[in-house]
């Protein structure tokens, strides 16, 4: 094991690799336009003759649509177009997906795009306008009438299961193990992971903790608006230009929505800024390309912050309750979940995922989880990072604190104790293969932070708290082509918006490969129309499915010079060899520059391609740790120290595998700390800014310490895991059992915000008193 | 004459990254539509439109100001660097150089206004604690780094400003 120390980076590896391009901190390729202004995002895009788009919106969460006017808008001078659902194919009960997105029925997508039939959240589409102008547009949109027939509004999970709770959809029934259930219901669907047999080992515990955690809605918070341009040629073949988390997903769902062939829409990705999971699928792409195709003219829309905030997918808000129980060695016995999530207005929350995570730093032998997903008059929920997992783990890290501290047992020698390791059985399988979390509690364990001491001077109150994260990170597809330059260099063509760095890890996976530099590499995202199909830069997948789709392909480009070397040279195929980037056969030489040269001259194109789905998924481990001081006359919690441990398999590139680390903890400390939706009794949501929808600034986090741990992935040619999302699943808790231990109160509901902390401590205080 | 109006529209004479710049924008319109829509700047980005981001950001007349909340017709006159104008003929500023270097940046999209903040601030003081970083790029929001590696970039490229390190 080598420890590697630069000032505040340290990389633990477990492995004895020693590349040259991997693992190195060289200036990310798309770097200088991002740091001039010339990096081109999606709403920088414009095209000659363009006009702009507008949205009228709900004002109710929830309302039946009578009848929407128009013609006031369409007589607005300026005004080029107005659609409504109408305007879009007819949903019918086509499914859509099956290959290239997910499964989901096309009246739910295409009703969220723009509201069919009855409005589902405030803020929720029902008609667009395009104009001269923005403002044109904005005025134009005001002037819709919609005759609404308010309906009350659903906004709880708990409550919205109740018998006899206002139905968001007369047609929704409960899909549980894929039978429908007789009756109606907000319950979309129902799952079920379970081993062993759960009332056996409670009865062998020694402690039992059950306890009930509630979480508000949060948003991913991007600070790049949604965004679309859509362009229509002569010849019915329509481009789009967005910002999105996956290029391909966009075209699948804007030809499902406009019903046209998938080969007539092209998506030309920009450069996205952020995304976290919210970019995942379309809200402007269709609206702009059903307008411009009335209006005959190339339509821009941008989306204003209030309507993300309001009607695109945060993230669910609900209800979890764990059980859990261990014996007098420590040795969990028996586990048991049951969560509620928020769908939104249309079936389909992370819940799965989140039964999935709850307890898989663990290993159990009998264990039960049961998640509900529950449409209420809220957005349709989206995946935030790590999906699920935050909510779930928030309440298994706590409980997993309170059985530690009833047992008087050290909660990292609880965690390697009961910890998951190759073999182990997660809820949803498959087994795990060779894991990291132990190695995370260990490097968390060895620590400076932990080893040190919290001081706590008198008249402060200052805890440290330390929780473990899982998520999964998946494979999929992902393309790759590589062109050969005359000049040796390559040009690597992907599928992949690159959200944070991920060109450059990918070429630098794909330079290794071939053994020539990092800026021999010129990577470049393509449109849908330039690579072969990948699916979206989620899950963690890039640096992982990307880049092994580009070693793949590097591996395809060597073989491809080998045979046209051997042309060139006139000798034998297999008499050349490739090593140090220098092509040798029967006393012939020459680098992987000079070959590039002469394959030129010689007429021979090398493009080196490939597609993969790896099958074996990266499954992350974070160790976090979180010193807090808890003001006890205003309830406001700082965060003193914080440290992450992460294995990442192998570091392909160090510093954005820190930034990941970094920025993960930051969204999840304004998830335990600040962030939440905030609705009115009417469901009307009353935070709509970045004002009041408080994510945190320079002034809330101290510096965020990363340690990396190297235990290589199998299933990647240089053992990548993934490292983007893991990193916001433990902090709720962590930071949750910090103010535990620094005023000895649970805080078991998100956020922890101020009044809320200062509650609990003003209801002590006056319990003392009275 | 900074303005004049014409029909319906402003005549606006501004200075935009040392050029002298005219452009017609209607009363209504932010310095921020016209920098991206009428003239082309794109490296300004709404993120909010109601200076809550400070993805927007400029320096109008020496001052940081979010161009999301100052009208076009404001900048008549004035002096204004965007993103655009922070490059010298030369190659980078330090603060570009510093946050390429560090990894100060994901997805780019808050960088050009963090990077306007932070040379607004070191126009004024040059040897900022991290106190002081923190408190000017408080208005400035970013989703992906944590910020951490910003606050390192900005206090090493002054420090390479005073000729240090």
């Amino acid at each position: 094991m080598a420890v590697e120390t630069r000032e505040e980076a340290v990389t633990i590896k477990h492995h004895s690799e020693d590349y040259s391009v991997v693992g190195t901190r060289p200036v990310r390729h798309d770097g200088v336009d991002k740091v001039t202004g010339a990096a081109r995002y999606g709403a920088d895009v414009s095209q000659p003759g363009q006009i702009y788009g507008a949205v009228t919106r709900s004002p109710h969460a929830h309302a039946r649509i009578r009848s929407i006017d128009t013609s006031k808008a369409e007589a607005l001078p300026g005004v080029h177009a107005v659609i409504t659902s109408a305007d879009l194919a007819d949903p019918g009960e086509k499914v859509t997906g099956g290959g290239e997105a997910t499964a989901v029925p096309l009246k739910y997508k295409s009703g969220n795009v723009l509201a069919r039939g009855k409005a589902l959240y405030h803020g929720h589409a029902v008609a667009a306008v395009a104009a001269v102008d923005a403002h044109t547009a904005g005025e134009a949109a005001a002037l819709i009438e919609v005759d609404y027939e308010v309906l009350p509004p659903v906004m709880d999970v708990l409550e919205a299961m109740q018998p006899g709770a206002t139905l968001l959809h007369d047609d929704l029934h409960t899909d549980i193990a894929g039978e429908a259930s007789e009756e109606p219901s907000n319950v979309a669907a129902k799952f079920l992971f379970e081993e062993g047999d759960v009332e056996a080992g409670f009865a062998e515990a020694a402690v039992v903790v059950e306890r009930e955690f509630t979480f508000a809605t949060v948003h991913q918070g991007y600070i790049e608006n949604h965004n679309a341009l859509a362009l229509w040629h002569g010849d019915g073949e329509l481009t789009v230009w967005c910002s999105s988390q996956g290029h391909f997903t966009i075209r699948a769902e804007v030809a499902d929505i406009l019903d046209v062939p998938v080969s007539k829409v092209k998506v030309i990705p920009t450069e996205i800024g952020g995304g976290f999971g919210g970019k995942t699928t379309c809200y402007l792409e269709p609206l702009a390309a059903a307008l411009g195709r009335k209006a005959g003219r190339p339509v821009k829309m941008t989306m204003a912050r209030a309507d993300i905030l309001k009607a695109t997918g945060p993230t669910p808000g609900g209800y979890v309750r764990v059980k859990m129980g261990a014996d007098s060695d420590g040795k969990i016995t028996a586990a048991e979940a049951y969560m509620a999530f928020e769908a939104g207005g249309y079936p389909g929350s992370v819940v799965a995922a989140g039964c999935m995570c709850v307890f898989a730093p663990y290993k159990l032998s009998n264990v039960k989880i049961e998640g509900d997903d529950v449409v209420v008059n809220r957005p349709k929920t989206h995946a935030y990072r790590a999906p699920g997992a935050t909510q779930a783990e928030f309440a298994s890290e706590t409980v997993v604190d309170e059985i530690c501290e009833q047992l008087g047992m050290d909660v990292l020698e609880f965690r390697t104790l009961n910890s998951a390791e190759e073999g182990t059985w997660r809820a949803g399988g498959p087994a795990y293969g060779r894991i990291g979390h132990k190695e995370c509690v260990e490097a968390a364990r060895d620590s400076e932070h932990w080893q040190s001491t919290l001081e706590k001077p008198a008249g402060t109150y200052r805890g440290r708290g330390v929780a473990s994260g899982f998520w999964f990170n998946i494979g999929f597809t992902s393309s790759a082509i590589a062109r050969l330059n005359p000049d040796g260099t390559v040009t690597l063509l992907e599928g992949s918006p690159d959200i944070g760095g991920t060109r450059s890890s990918i070429a630098m996976q794909f330079a290794e490969t071939l053994g020539i530099g990092f800026d021999d590499v010129i990577p470049m995202v393509v449109d849908t129309d330039s690579v072969g199909y990948t699916d979206v830069t989620g899950g963690s997948r890039v640096t992982f499915a990307t880049g092994y789709a580009a070693h793949e392909a590097a591996n395809d480009m060597r073989r491809q010079m080998i045979e046209g070397m051997a042309d060139v040279w006139d000798v034998a195929a297999d008499s050349i060899t490739y090593e140090n980037a220098t092509f040798t056969a029967n006393g012939e030489s020459a680098t992987f520059k000079e070959a590039a040269h002469l394959l030129n001259e010689d007429t021979q194109q090398i493009i080196g391609k490939a597609t993969v789905t790896p099958e074996k998924e990266g499954n992350a481990f974070a160790v976090h740790i979180a010193d807090v001081e808890v003001d006890v006359e205003t309830g406001k919690v700082t965060v003193l120290r914080y440290t992450a441990v992460q294995d990442a398999g192998v570091a392909i590139y160090p510093p954005y595998v820190e930034g990941q680390m970094q920025g993960g903890a930051v969204q999840g400390i304004g998830w335990a700390f600040n962030e939440e939706y905030f609705y009115d009794e009417n469901g009307l949501l009353r935070n709509a800014t970045l004002l009041d929808y408080r994510m945190p600034t320079t002034l809330d986090v101290p510096m965020i310490e990363t340690i990396i741990v190297e235990v290589p992935h199998p299933g990647s040619p240089f053992g990548v895991r993934g490292v983007g999302e893991v990193p916001i699943v433990p902090p709720p808790a962590a930071l949750a059992i910090a103010i535990y231990d620094a005023v000895g109160i649970r805080y078991r509901d998100l956020p922890m915000s101020p009044h809320r902390v200062y509650a609990e401590l003003a209801a002590r205080q006056n319990g003392a008193e009275a | 004459m900074a303005t004049e109006i014409l029909s319906g529209k402003v005549h606006v004479n501004t200075t935009i990254n040392g050029e002298s710049t005219d452009f017609l924008a209607e009363p209504r319109e932010s310095l921020l539509e016209v920098l991206r829509e009428t003239l082309g700047l794109t490296g300004a980005k709404e993120g909010c439109n109601d200076g809550n981001c400070g993805a927007c950001n400029v320096i109008l007349d020496g001052r940081l100001v979010n161009s999301c909340c100052v009208l076009a017709v404001e900048a008549g006159g004035a002096d204004v660097t965007t993103i655009e104008g922070i490059a010298g003929p030369s190659g980078l500023h330090p603060l570009q150089e510093k946050f390429l270097e560090h990894a100060a940046l994901q997805c780019g999209v808050c960088t050009p206004g963090f990077l306007v903040s932070a040379k607004a601030m070191l126009d004024e003081n040059p040897n900022p604690t991290e106190d002081d970083v923190r408190w000017w790029l408080a208005g400035n929001l970013c989703r992906c780094t944590g910020y951490d590696k910003i606050v390192r970039a900005v206090l090493d490229a002054a420090a390479s400003m005073r000729g240090e390190g």
